[in-house]
Formats: C-alpha cells, sequence, structure tokens
C-alpha cells in the first residue's frame, strides 16, 4: 500500500458523520459532495430527458399533435439549459471532485467549504429556473441561446438570468477549486507533466471556465437591464446591436462547448489505456492538443453567426479557425486508437462506452467541419443538421464519456461491481437507438427542416417519426442505467478489489474499495507505476 | 512540490456554506420578484430581497468569523495559504473577464454599431430604411441612437471630477503599498494610518462618483436609458463603484483585524487579498478613465 492511513489530525471524525443533514448539506469531503454532484446530475438528466420526450413526441409526426408551440419552445429551452448546465457541467464537476483528488494524492480538494457552497447553489438556481415554468406568463421560450429580442418577452427574464448568475458563480468556485487543487496539493513526485491526462483536461477545463462564466454573467446581465432598466445594449434605436449579444454570448458559448468535451476526452484517455493494457499513446501530445484546443476556442465564436451577415473578412477568419481546430482534434483520435492498436483488449462497458465515444464524437466532429465552411453554413445554419451535430458530439461525447467514467470508477466509489451484463444491454441499447435518434436528423437538415419548430412540412414526416422511436427507446434505456447504478450501489454480492480493473494504473487504485471518507491525509510514496507519463525522481 | 512537515488543514463541517446558498437564493428570488411586480402588489419581492441581503451579510460574518478563528490559532501553513492565494488571484481573474464583457459592448458599440447605424460599410440597410437622417457620431450628439433614446444629453467632462477622482484612487494604491511595507517591517502604526488614509481616500472617491452621477441626471440629462452611450457609461462606472464600495468595505474590515492584531509579518494572507483587489479595481478605473472618459 502506498499510503500511510492515519487519518488522526481531524478535529472530530474519522468516518462520515452519521447525522443525514450533516453529513451531506454541511460537508467539507471531496468524495461526499462529488457524490451529491453525480446525484444531482443524474436527476437533471432524467428531468431534461422528460422534456426531449415532450419534443420528440410532437414532431413524432406533422401537424400540432400533443403540446400548444409556446409550450414546445420551453421545452426546447428548458432542455438545453437544464442539460448542459444541470446535467453534463455539474456531472464532470462530480467526477473532478472525487477523482482528482484521489489521482494527485490529496487529502481533499483546496477550498473544502468553498466547494460545498459550489454545489448547494445549483439546486437552488434550478428551482429557480424550472419554476419559471409555472409562471402564469411561463417560462423561457427564446432558446437557450436568449438572443434578443426574442428573449426578452414575458416575465420569466429576471428569474433566468438570476438563475445563470447562481449557476455562473457555482461554476467559478468549482472551478478556482479545481485549479488550486491541481496546482497545489499534488504529493510529491507527482510533476504536472506526469498526471493522469484526465486532471490536465480538468486544469484547463478549468481556467476555460473562469474566462467565459463572467462574461455570460456579463450578458445575461445586459439583458436585464435591457429589459427591466431601459438602457440600450441590443436596441438599435439606441444606438446598441442586438448581434452584440450574439458576439458576447458566443464568446463564452463556444468555450462553453469545450468545457464540455474537454473533460470527457480526459476520461476516455483513461478508459482506453485500461482496457487496452498500453500506457496512452503520445501522453504530451495529448495535453498540448487539449490546450491548444482550448486557446483555439476563444477565436472562433462566430461559426455561430455566419448567418448573420457578418463582414467578409470576419467570415473568413472564423472559417479557418475553426477548421484550425480539428487538427488538434485529429491528434487525439489519432492517439485513441494508436493506444489501441496492438493492446490486449478486452471489452468491459466502460471500455464499449469509449470506444463508441472516439466513433461517434468524431462524425460529430466531421459534421462540425462542414458547418464551418461558411458557404454551406448558410445552408445549414438552424436546420437540424446543426441539432445533429451537437448532439453526437454532446451526446455519443460528453454524456457517452459520462456513462463510460461512472461504469468505470463505481466499483471504487461503492466497493461493488455492477452487473456487468446489464451494463452490455444498456450499452448496445443506447449505441444503438442514439443512432436511429440523432442520424436521421442529419437528412432533415440537409433537406431543409428548421430547428426549434413544433410542426414541419409533411415531406419530413419520415425521418421525423424514425428518430422519435430512438428517442424514446434511447430515453427507456436510461432507465436501464438508472436500474444498474441502484443494483451496484445497494444489492450487488460482488465486492470489488481494490484494482478493480487487471491494466487499471494510477494512485486512485491504490486505496481500498470503496475508498475510505479520508484518503491520502498524508501525502502518499509514489511509484512509477501510478504515474501517466515518466517516472519518479529519486 | 516542497516538502510539507505538517499536514494540509481540512476544515471539519460545516453550516456556512449551506446557509450561503439559502440567502443568495432568497436575494435572487426577491429580486426577481420585485422586477417583475405590478404597480399594486409591491413589497413582497422587496422583502425578500431585504432578507436575503441583510442574510448574505449575517453570513460573511459568520464565515469569515470561522476562517479568522482558525488562522489566528495557527491552523493554516504555508500550504494552504497558497490555496488562498489562488483562490483570490483566480477569483480577480474572473472578474477582470467580467468587466471585459463590459468593455468589449462599449468597444462594439463606438466601433461597428454606431457606426453602421450611421450608414458606414456595405449594404447596412437599417440606415437606409430605418433612419437615413442619422449620422453616426458617440457622445452627446449621437450617442443616443438613432431614435434619440433618452433624450438629447451632456457628456460628463473628464477634466474636472472624473480626473480629481483617478488621483485619488491613483495615491490610495500608493497608501495601502505603504501600509503593506509598513506591515512587513512591523510598523503597527504606520500600517494603521496609511490604511486608515486609504480607505478614507476610497470613501470620497465613492462621495465624489455620487456627486458626479446626480449632476449627470440632475443637469447633464444623462441618464442609464441615455442610449447605447448611457448603457455603457453607467454600467461600466456602476459596476466599477459597486466594487470600490466593497474594497472599501473590506479594507476597513481589515482596518479593524490590523488594530486587534490579526496580522504579523509573515502571516497577513487577509491583508494582502484586499491589497490586491484594491489594485485591481485601480486598474480598471484606469481603464474606465482612458475609454468611457476621455475617449
Ligand atoms: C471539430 C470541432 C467542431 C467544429 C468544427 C464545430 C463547428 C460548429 C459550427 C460551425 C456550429 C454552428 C452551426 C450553425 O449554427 O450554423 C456548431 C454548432 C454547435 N456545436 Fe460545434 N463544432 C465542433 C465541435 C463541437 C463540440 C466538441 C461540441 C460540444 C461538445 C460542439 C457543440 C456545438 C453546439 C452545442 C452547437 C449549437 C449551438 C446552438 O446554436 O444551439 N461542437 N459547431
Ligand atoms: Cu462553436
Amino acid at each position: 500500500m502506498a499510503h500511510a492511513a492515519t487519518h488522526d489530525h481531524h478535529d472530530d471524525h474519522h468516518g462520515a458523520p452519521k447525522n443525514f443533514f450533516t453529513r451531506w448539506c454541511m460537508s467539507t469531503n471531496h468524495k461526499d459532495i462529488g457524490t451529491l454532484y453525480l446525484v444531482f446530475s443524474l436527476t437533471m438528466l432524467f428531468i431534461g430527458g422528460s422534456f426531449a420526450m415532450v419534443i420528440r413526441a410532437e414532431l413524432f409526426k406533422p401537424g400540432m399533435q400533443l403540446v400548444q408551440p409556446y409550450f414546445f419552445n420551453e421545452m426546447t429551452t428548458m432542455h438545453a439549459l437544464v442539460m448542459i448546465f444541470g446535467a453534463i457541467m455539474p456531472a464532470f464537476v462530480g467526477l473532478g471532485n472525487w477523482m482528482i483528488p484521489l489521482m494527485i494524492g490529496a487529502p481533499d480538494m483546496a477550498l473544502p467549504r468553498m466547494n460545498n457552497l459550489s454545489f448547494w447553489i445549483l439546486p437552488f438556481a434550478f428551482t429557480l429556473l424550472l419554476s419559471t415554468l409555472f409562471l402564469p406568463g411561463g417560462g423561457p421560450a427564446g432558446g437557450w441561446t436568449m438572443y434578443p429580442p426574442l428573449s426578452l418577452q414575458g416575465d420569466s427574464v429576471a428569474y433566468v438570468v438570476f438563475a445563470v448568475h447562481l449557476m455562473g458563480i457555482s461554476s467559478i468556485m468549482g472551478a478556482i477549486n479545481i485549479i488550486a487543487t491541481i496546482l497545489n496539493m499534488r504529493a510529491p513526485g507527482m510533476d504536472l507533466l506526469k498526471m493522469p491526462v484526465f486532471v490536465w483536461s480538468w486544469l484547463i477545463t478549468a481556467f476555460l471556465l473562469i474566462a467565459v462564466m463572467p462574461v455570460l454573467a456579463g450578458a445575461v446581465t445586459m439583458l436585464l437591464t435591457d429589459k427591466y432598466f431601459g438602457t440600450s445594449f441590443f436596441n438599435a434605436a439606441g444606438g446598441g446591436d442586438p448581434v452584440l449579444f450574439q458576439h458576447i454570448f458566443w464568446f463564452f458559448g463556444h468555450p462553453e462547448v469545450y468545457i464540455m468535451i474537454l473533460p470527457a476526452f480526459g476520461i476516455i484517455s483513461e478508459i482506453i489505456p485500461t482496457f487496452a493494457r498500453k500506457p496512452i499513446f503520445g501522453y504530451k501530445a495529448m495535453v498540448f492538443a487539449i490546450a491548444s484546443i482550448a486557446f483555439l476556442s476563444f477565436i472562433v465564436w462566430a461559426h455561430h453567426m455566419f448567418a448573420v451577415g457578418l463582414p467578409l473578412g470576419a467570415e473568413i477568419f472564423f472559417m479557418y479557425a475553426t477548421m484550425l481546430i480539428a487538427v488538434p482534434t485529429g491528434i487525439k483520435v489519432f492517439n485513441w486508437v494508436s493506444t489501441m492498436w496492438g493492446g490486449s483488449m478486452t471489452f468491459e462497458t466502460p471500455m464499449l462506452f469509449a470506444i463508441a465515444f472516439v466513433i461517434l464524437f468524431t462524425i460529430g466532429g466531421f459534421s462540425g467541419l462542414m458547418l464551418a465552411l461558411v458557404p454551406a453554413d448558410f445552408q445549414y445554419h438552424d436546420t437540424y443538421f446543426v441539432v445533429a451535430h451537437f448532439h453526437y458530439v454532446l451526446v455519443t461525447g460528453a454524456l457517452f464519456a459520462i456513462i463510460a467514467a461512472s461504469y468505470y470508477w463505481l466499483p471504487k466509489w461503492t466497493g461493488r461491481m455492477y452487473s456487468e451484463t446489464w451494463g452490455k444491454i444498456h450499452f448496445w441499447n443506447s449505441v444503438i437507438w442514439v443512432n436511429v435518434l440523432f442520424f436521421p436528423q442529419h437528412f432533415l437538415g440537409l433537406a431543409g427542416m428548421p430547428r426549434r419548430i413544433p410542426d414541419y412540412n409533411v415531406a419530413f414526416a419520415n425521418f421525423n417519426m424514425i428518430s422519435s422511436i430512438g428517442g424514446f427507446l434511447f430515453g427507456a434505456s436510461q432507465l436501464i442505467f438508472l436500474g444498474v447504478i441502484v443494483h451496484a450501489v445497494w444489492f450487488s454480492k460482488k465486492k470489488a478489489t481494490d484494482r478493480v480493473w487487471e491494466g487499471a494504473k494510477g494512485l486512485e487504485w491504490t486505496v481500498p474499495s470503496p475508498a475510505p471518507f479520508h484518503t491520502f491525509d498524508v501525502p502518499p510514496v509514489i511509484h512509477d507505476e501510478d504515474l501517466a507519463h515518466g517516472h519518479v525522481d529519486h | 512540490m516542497g516538502q510539507q512537515q505538517d499536514i494540509y488543514f481540512v476544515p471539519s463541517k460545516s453550516y456556512w456554506p449551506f446557509v450561503a446558498a439559502i440567502v443568495m437564493f432568497v436575494t435572487v428570488f426577491g429580486a426577481a420578484h420585485w422586477l417583475n411586480a405590478e404597480p399594486g402588489e409591491a413589497g413582497f419581492g422587496e422583502s425578500l430581497l431585504g432578507i436575503g441581503v441583510l442574510g448574505i451579510l449575517f453570513m460573511f460574518f459568520g464565515w469569515f468569523r470561522s476562517v479568522i478563528r482558525e488562522s489566528l490559532a495557527g491552523s493554516y501553513n504555508s500550504q494552504v495559504d497558497r490555496s488562498f492565494r489562488m483562490g483570490m488571484m483566480w477569483f480577480i481573474f474572473s472578474e477582470v473577464m467580467f468587466f471585459g464583457a463590459f468593455f468589449g459592448a462599449l468597444f462594439y458599440a463606438r466601433m461597428y454599431a454606431v457606426p453602421w447605424l450611421g450608414g458606414e460599410g456595405h449594404g447596412v440597410l437599417t440606415h437606409q430604411f430605418l433612419w437615413s437622417d442619422y449620422s453616426a457620431a458617440w457622445g452627446a450628439s449621437g450617442g443616443g441612437g438613432p431614435g434619440h433614446v433618452g433624450g438629447h444629453f451632456e457628456t460628463v467632462v473628464p477634466w474636472g471630477l472624473p480626473l480629481l477622482n483617478t488621483l485619488i484612487l491613483l495615491s490610495s494604491s500608493v497608501t495601502v503599498t505603504i501600509a503593506h511595507h509598513a506591515l512587513k517591517a512591523g510598523h503597527r502604526g504606520k500600517v494603521l494610518a496609511f490604511l486608515g488614509f486609504t480607505v478614507l481616500l476610497g470613501a470620497t472617491f465613492l462621495y465624489c462618483q455620487a456627486h458626479e452621477y446626480i449632476e449627470a441626471y440632475r443637469e447633464l440629462n444623462l441618464t442609464l436609458q441615455s442610449g447605447v452611450y448611457g448603457s455603457t457609461f453607467f454600467m461600466l462606472t456602476g459596476f466599477h463603484g459597486m466594487h470600490v464600495t466593497l474594497g472599501t468595505i473590506m479594507l476597513a474590515v481589515i482596518w479593524l483585524r490590523v488594530l486587534r492584531g490579526h496580522f504579523n509579518k509573515e502571516h497577513h494572507f487577509g491583508f494582502e487579498a484586499v491589497a490586491w483587489y484594491w489594485h485591481f479595481v485601480d486598474v480598471v478605473w484606469l481603464g474606465l478613465f482612458m475609454f468611457v472618459y476621455i475617449l
């Protein structure tokens, strides 16, 4: 064992507190707070998912089926906000909370009380956001991108803006905590360029978060004052410009989509080496690729605005800058494949999701490249092609990585193995239905079906029905996921070993399963196999 | 990584974060209610907002009290200190980005939006169809936009109060630095004097700023509603003023803590964090003086 098991310096607790409220609401423990984040995220996944079911049910057939148009628009808006800020981002923060201290040999996060605040803001923020659905005038219905003047209609603006402020504060504090933890809490020997790629990906993501969440806060603040205090930021009569909002929003928005994918890159870079039983191919290239993607993400935002009427020079600059991102992204895909090349692979559920990630995320990357071409985007913009693109990168990308991570680390968290059979059933259902759900949307978009509408031309009927069927079954498949988790946490009889996976390397596998309440109170002695790259300096 | 003789302090359970989340929620819920209140039904939102703000003050007081206790008890070693320093640095960076959004709006409005509305560029139809008589200009002659939103206004002359405020803030940065050096040299009297002086300078700045606002509203007809000029002017200077207010309060708290002997030559992160914050506020002001007032 690589760590000394002394926890006696703590003033009042050795294990988890018995009292429910004390344990979960007053926590300063990175594992408990990580669990809170993950449970919250799963809850939001199902809430956001149910909104998606409404959307797909309405689009099952042409004509108005179930809901009013305004309610439909509320659903598309809320689905996106809940999934982005409630499901995907908190899931990554939860994984970071649980795993980063374990991976770098730290006793906890650097600022444990702030960690708890970062989490507890979220349930309140989403209560605020979701409560707008019950307002007399209804909730926000102008899309998650909140473009004015459309988004300024209705009474929900203030609630939405403040909810976004709260989420932003939570994200910024979480990111500060992660940076301080990684830069300041590594065990001796865990040098920066020897850390797991997941830790690297979070370090860079945290930087992105601190850089752009305040910009979003500024943008929505301007919405608020335009609506309630008579400012003219986005009002042409007063010398402002609605397009200004789009610039500020996407200066946040594009880095934001990388915030949702970089930690996923990190997760995949942990899982593939474990099940290919080979170290990651091109460790440094992986790290530098993440860093350059993060850098480039600041200079491509206007690819979301090609059709708004930008000056020609801007269109060309943003087109080439966007296509540049394909280079580091390609490096990553190449290195994942090379890691598997010649490895002695096994296909447990986390690995299946990781392989599906590599293939399907790449499809999403390719459709992104198509959208990056200005003349092509004039055609594709605001169609279902865009919807298909971002669901390939976000569902089969970000979400699949989160699911893969959950299977991968669940035994370490709970001390019990999940059911491999049901995990595989979950995988095959997910991977088949997600493609039935989203692949036809490419065709719909190319044929010209606009996004965010409750009704459509009968010419689009067939693909929409296929897509809806895929959607219902993909949604239902996630109930299997829920079942597997519930089983693994409370019912599974199969104990997990400390290392869990034969090929797993890294510090997190040197602690017992389940990981004790306190780990690495004393910095561990690091061995070569605990490092992602290089050797321990003697 | 450096050698760690002692152990990183992981605080035990605390209810302050949970309280903080609740009072933040109460505050924004109250504010949102208040913003949407019909004229007849005023009251509920404001009350909630008030309760929330008081709650936030109470929470800060309680949370920081426990932190100060731990600090005085010697719980924080140099590694914990480094975490705090990183936390403050990155927090200030996030603030820089927040102001960046508003500066970005200012530059965009001046360099693109207003000229385009005045007909500059190719195929700009808004000018042609809606406001063909609008000739683009910034400030009094065109900053209200083609619709003259907010009516005619005058701009604040930079060489009066704003210049004075610049000098005040710059000298306050000097005084807080002198106080810092005095703290490191262990001269408590000098620390109290110069820190106290800094607080006074901050308060004077705020007084002048309030005066300027009143004059702008009463005499110049320059208001938050004065088109995009008024929007950027008041949002930038207003958020800056809020930061000066916060900074002044923090300096005053630090002054009290110096009086109580909370800091010594080596251990005074609280002091330094506030000093950093004060310098940041100062730098933002220089940007404002340059781009909002002078140019
Ligand atoms: C290979 C890299 C990528 C390229 C070249 C790319 C390009 C683009 C372009 C040009 C658009 C705008 C399409 C339009 O509205 O007309 C777009 C939209 C979008 N992309 Fe990507 N993308 C890439 C990767 C990603 C990733 C990794 C994510 C997230 C994980 C992502 C998420 C999104 C989202 C959410 C939208 C739609 C935003 C909206 O309008 O609601 N993209 N992408
Ligand atoms: Cu983008």
